[in-house]
Parts: structure tokens; sequence; C-alpha cells
């Protein structure tokens, strides 16, 4: 049952072969056993999960079940639950239940989906590797002494080692793609606007998107269909006729055209990577698939771009957190701006420290045209380059990483060289677009390897078409850990 | 550019933060390396560029002016760290 599909979990509750209490009893059991070892869980309270569960059976019993009822799935400490402790990850929230529920939880209340805990990730989803978190590092189940990617390393944790049969993530420059393929799961960040960011702890507002993780591309398309719609709470979610994300699982990939873009099959990219990329593109090929050479000329600059942007609306987001509506307040203060000052200080850790710095530097007086001006402007140019790319192909594919996920402790004392490993990722999120990454084998110490496919805009059932195609005639996404 | 570790110290007051010295001594260091990063974007020639804030073309929606939400002060304020009164608590700030 830990490998089994969202559909086939359904059908077994949908058959009374087995109840949602009796499902989400077996999930707990199994977090309750690995997670002091993995640590994907921040919050995990068996008894809010069962009555949920309770209410699930009930459901199913009065034939009022959709796809996801009676389902358990992990939700990312980002997201406000309300009467659950919410922490992003922060000592800042760490006294933080959420008194309301954010616009995703409340979807999958109604879509009768239990919750079965808060998953951990970088503090404010800052990070790659999940070393950020106030909560401590999470593994990678692949290899103990590896990340598992961030800022959604919990989520993905907690489904490649089944304690969970899908979780949802957010991505602001890459933080539900990189941890799926690190931890070789599936991961989709939709379109930007598409899923509400109401009651999601904002990081950087123009990027910040949910999205689902699972084991496979038809997993993504059904919490894809109960996470997306229009929530008039959030200012930029998209006023769209709803989709149903499975409706192109089955057709053919005969004719896609999928571009390769030669940035991304240069140097920096790992041989290890290199080799299970190319294997897929050639699965894809049998498949009828054609490729051939993209180019995304100003790509290589998304990471300086990123790292202006998203730190300037990250330094404007968390001004938030003064310790005196909510959250952490700091113990002994002289007066007002020292209790700010202490609260703030005490209350974030090194990296949203670092981060708020450098927006609040970006965005002051004399530096905003050379910095934040600057950083916009490239990004329209990098915007532009997909522009042009999609005229010449339906999909683009490459590494979603340059390497295999990396040693605990290999990057955390360079931030550098931890924000590169978003290199492939953080284009997509600048421009907007639809980007995933599905298991494809597995590179350097038998760590999974993701590819990364990036769609047009709202083309996400073509991309979920074609990682479903390929996960028909290969068993990546089906491979477990031994644990 | 070059930072010193004044800058970083006036940058964490302008944010509100407090930093010690081997704090700030640390962020400087750090700072400067990402910055360099940063600084690769600055050659670019942007002439004519429109600076692109938003990933949607999008206008802020317009709706009717009428209450949509309830009072839930009682609600929001029992997680805040000090109240009274129906009011938050801060130190004193006017003598």
């Amino acid at each position: 049952m830990l490998n089994d599909s969202l559909k086939q979990l359904a059908k077994r509750l949908a058959e009374k072969e087995v109840s949602s209490v009796e499902l989400t009893t077996e999930f707990l059991k199994r977090i309750n056993q690995l997670n002091p070892k993995y640590n994907a869980f921040i919050t995990v309270d068996d008894e809010k999960s069962l009555e949920q569960a309770r209410a699930a059976d009930r459901k199913i019993a009065a034939g009022e079940a959709g796809p996801l009822t009676g389902i358990p799935v992990a939700q990312k400490d980002i997201f406000c639950t309300q009467g659950w402790l919410t922490t992003c990850g922060s000592k800042m929230l760490s006294n933080f239940v959420s008194p309301y529920d954010a616009g995703v939880i409340e979807r999958f209340n109604a879509a009768g989906a239990v919750n079965v805990g808060k998953t951990n990730m970088d503090e404010f989803a800052m990070g790659s590797s999940n070393e950020n978190s106030y909560y401590g590092p999470v593994k990678n189940p692949w290899g103990i002494n590896a990340v598992p990617g961030g800022s959604s390393g919990g989520s993905a944790c907690a489904v490649a080692a089944r304690m969970a049969p899908a979780a949802t993530g957010t991505d602001t420059g890459g933080s539900i793609r990189q941890p799926a393929a690190f931890c070789g799961i599936s991961g989709i960040k939709p379109t930007y606007g598409t899923v509400s960011r109401y009651g999601m702890i904002a990081f950087a507002s123009s990027l910040d998107q949910g999205g689902p993780m699972a084991k496979s591309a038809e997993d993504l398309a059904l919490m894809l269909n109960v996470m997306t719609g229009f929530d008039a709470r959030d200012s930029t979610s998209l006023q769209r006729e709803a989709e149903d994300y499975t409706r192109d699982l089955e057709k053919p990939l005969l004719g896609l055209r999928i571009g390769l873009p030669k940035e991304y099959f240069a140097e920096g990219m790992h041989s290890d990577v290199e080799k299970a990329i190319e294997q897929a593109l050639d699965e894809y090929r049998r498949l009828g698939a054609e490729t051939l050479e993209v180019s995304l000329p100003n790509s290589p600059l998304s990471i300086p771009v990123y790292y202006v942007l998203a730190p300037a609306e990250a330094s404007s987001n968390l001004s938030r957190f003064d310790g005196v509506r909510y959250g952490y307040r700091t113990e002994y203060y002289e007066d007002l701006r020292d209790m700010y000052r202490k609260t703030r200080g005490e209350g974030f850790g090194p990296e949203v420290k670092r981060r708020i710095l450098i927006g609040t530097y970006v965005l002051s007086h004399g530096y905003y045209d050379a910095y934040y001006i600057q950083a916009q402007k490239v990004r329209r140019l990098i915007a532009q380059d997909f522009k042009q790319a999609f005229t010449q192909c339906d999909v683009i594919m490459g590494p979603t990483a340059p390497s295999v996920a990396f040693d605990l402790g290999e990057k955390s004392s360079d931030p550098v060289q931890m924000y590169l490993s978003d290199i492939y990722t953080s284009a997509a999120s600048l421009a907007g677009l639809p980007g995933m990454s599905v298991p494809v084998g597995f590179g350097e110490k038998n760590r999974p390897v993701g590819l990364h496919i990036i769609g047009n805009y709202f083309s996400e059932a073509s991309m979920l078409n074609a990682a479903h195609q390929y996960q028909q005639v290969t068993d990546w996404h089906q491979k477990m850990p031994g644990l | 550019m070059t930072l010193s570790i004044d800058d970083v110290k006036q940058i964490a007051d302008l944010a509100y933060i407090k930093v010690d010295e081997d704090e700030a001594k640390a962020a400087l260091a750090k700072l400067s390396d990402i910055f360099k990063l940063i600084e690769t974007m600055q050659a670019v020639d942007t002439t004519g560029v429109t600076p692109m804030s938003h990933a949607q073309d999008l206008v802020q929606r317009l709706r009717e002016d009428r209450v949509n939400e309830s009072d839930q002060r009682e609600l929001y304020q029992s997680i805040a760290p000090q109240v009274e009164a129906g009011l938050y608590l801060v130190p004193k700030v006017i003598e």
C-alpha cells in the first residue's frame, strides 16, 4: 500500500478494502517510526489527523467521496493551518498556532484529504538544502548523509520515504523541483497565479507559488485539480476556468517538440546527471518526440537577478515579524525600537537575516536603480528568451539541478555555492512559467537525478502528459529507498 | 562595490535587526561574495527594456464597497504576545 498511487488508494477506499482511519494510521505509524531519523515533519498530531480521517470515512460511506477523500497528504509548514502550529521553519513563528486556514488548506479540507502533519523546510523557504531550518536539517532517504534539497525538503523526504502518499510544497526559485529531484520524486510548480497564496507565508510574492509533490505525474495531476483555482483573497490569483489536469495524460507523444537549451547542457552539469538526462531524452525520442536545440541566452543571469529580486521582496514581506501581533518576542528590551531589533535579531536565522540585509541594501537610496531596477530589466530579458524558445518547441527539458544531492554541510558555509544549485530552476520562476521535475535515474552514490520540464504558461496538462507517458515506460518513479 | 563593516551595521539598523560585532563580521564576508555574484548582471545592456515587476500582466481587481469580513479581533489577539482591552501592547513610545 505504501507504494500505491493516489488512484489505487482511492480505489481501495471506495471498495471498502481499507478505511481512511486505517490508511491514516498506517502512514502515521510510518511517520512516527521514521521521523526521528529523517526529521521530515515539524508537527505530527495523530488525533487531529484521525479526526479528519473519521470525517472522510463518513463522507465515503455517504457516497460523497472525491478523488482525494480520505487520502493522507503532508502539508508544508508554510501553509497556515487552523489549530496547527505553523512555524515556516523559523524560531520567529515557533509559537504560532494559526487562527485560520490558507486557501490551499481549505481546498484540501473541502476535498476530504487528511492532513498527516506539517513538513520541515528551510526557514521562510530560504534555502536549497533544508539546513536552514530552526528545527534542524532533514535527511535524504537515499543517503542519510545527503541533503534532501530545499526549501520543500521535508515534503520531498516524506514522499520519498513513503511517510505520505503526497505532499504540498512551495517554489520561489526551485523549492519544489530541486528537492523533488534530490529525493527521486515528482513535483510541479504551476504557472504563477494558479494556486492561491492566501495564508501561504510570503517570501517573495512575485515568485512564490504552491504546488504538489508526489510519486508520479498522475498523482500530481490529481493534486493540482484540488489545489488550483481562483481565490479573491490573493490579489495575484488568476480568474480562470477550472481545468482537469488529468485530461491529457494518455495522449501519445508523437511529434512533441522538446527544446534543449544549449546553456543548460553546458559546463556545470555533472557527468552522472548528464548521463541520466541523455538516457531520458533517448526514451522520449523512442516515444515519438523530437528534440531540438534552443537558446536561453540570458538564463545564466537568473541567479544574480533572483538574488536581487527575491531578497528585495523578502525584506519587505518579513518586516511584518515585529513581535507585536503574533510570534516570537524577545524577553528583555528597553524601548520599542530595541524590542523590534532584538526580536528580529533573535527570531531570524543567519540566512534569513542575510537575505533581509541584501534586500534592504538593494532597495536603499542610491542603489535602487543599479540593482533593483536593473534586475527587473534583466528579468524581462529572461522571460523574453522563453517566449522566443516556445515559438520553436512545445516543452523545454534539461537537468533540474547540476548535481545529485550533495552532502550535509558541504555547501552550508558558502551561500554562493548553495545558490548555484538553483541555476536551472530560477529562470522559469522569474518568468512565472510552470516547471516540474521527474525522476529519471541515479547518479553518484546511488542518489536520484531529476529531469526538469518547463512548459509555456498554463500548459501544465501537456507537461504532465509528457511526464506520465515517460512514467508508463520506465519505473524510476516507483523506486523506493531501502530504509 | 566594496562593503564595509559599518555598511553592514547600517543596513542591519535600517532593517531593525540587531547584530553583534561577530555577526556583522561574518555577514560582511558572505555578503561581499553574494554581491560579487549579483554584479555579474550589471554589465548587461538593458537600454530601452521595461522593468518586469511581475510574472503576469495584471491589474488590481475592484470589488463592491461592502463589508465581507467578520470581526475576528478576539481570535487574532489570542495569539499576541501582549494585549489589553483589545489593544496590542508595546513599550511606551511617547514620554
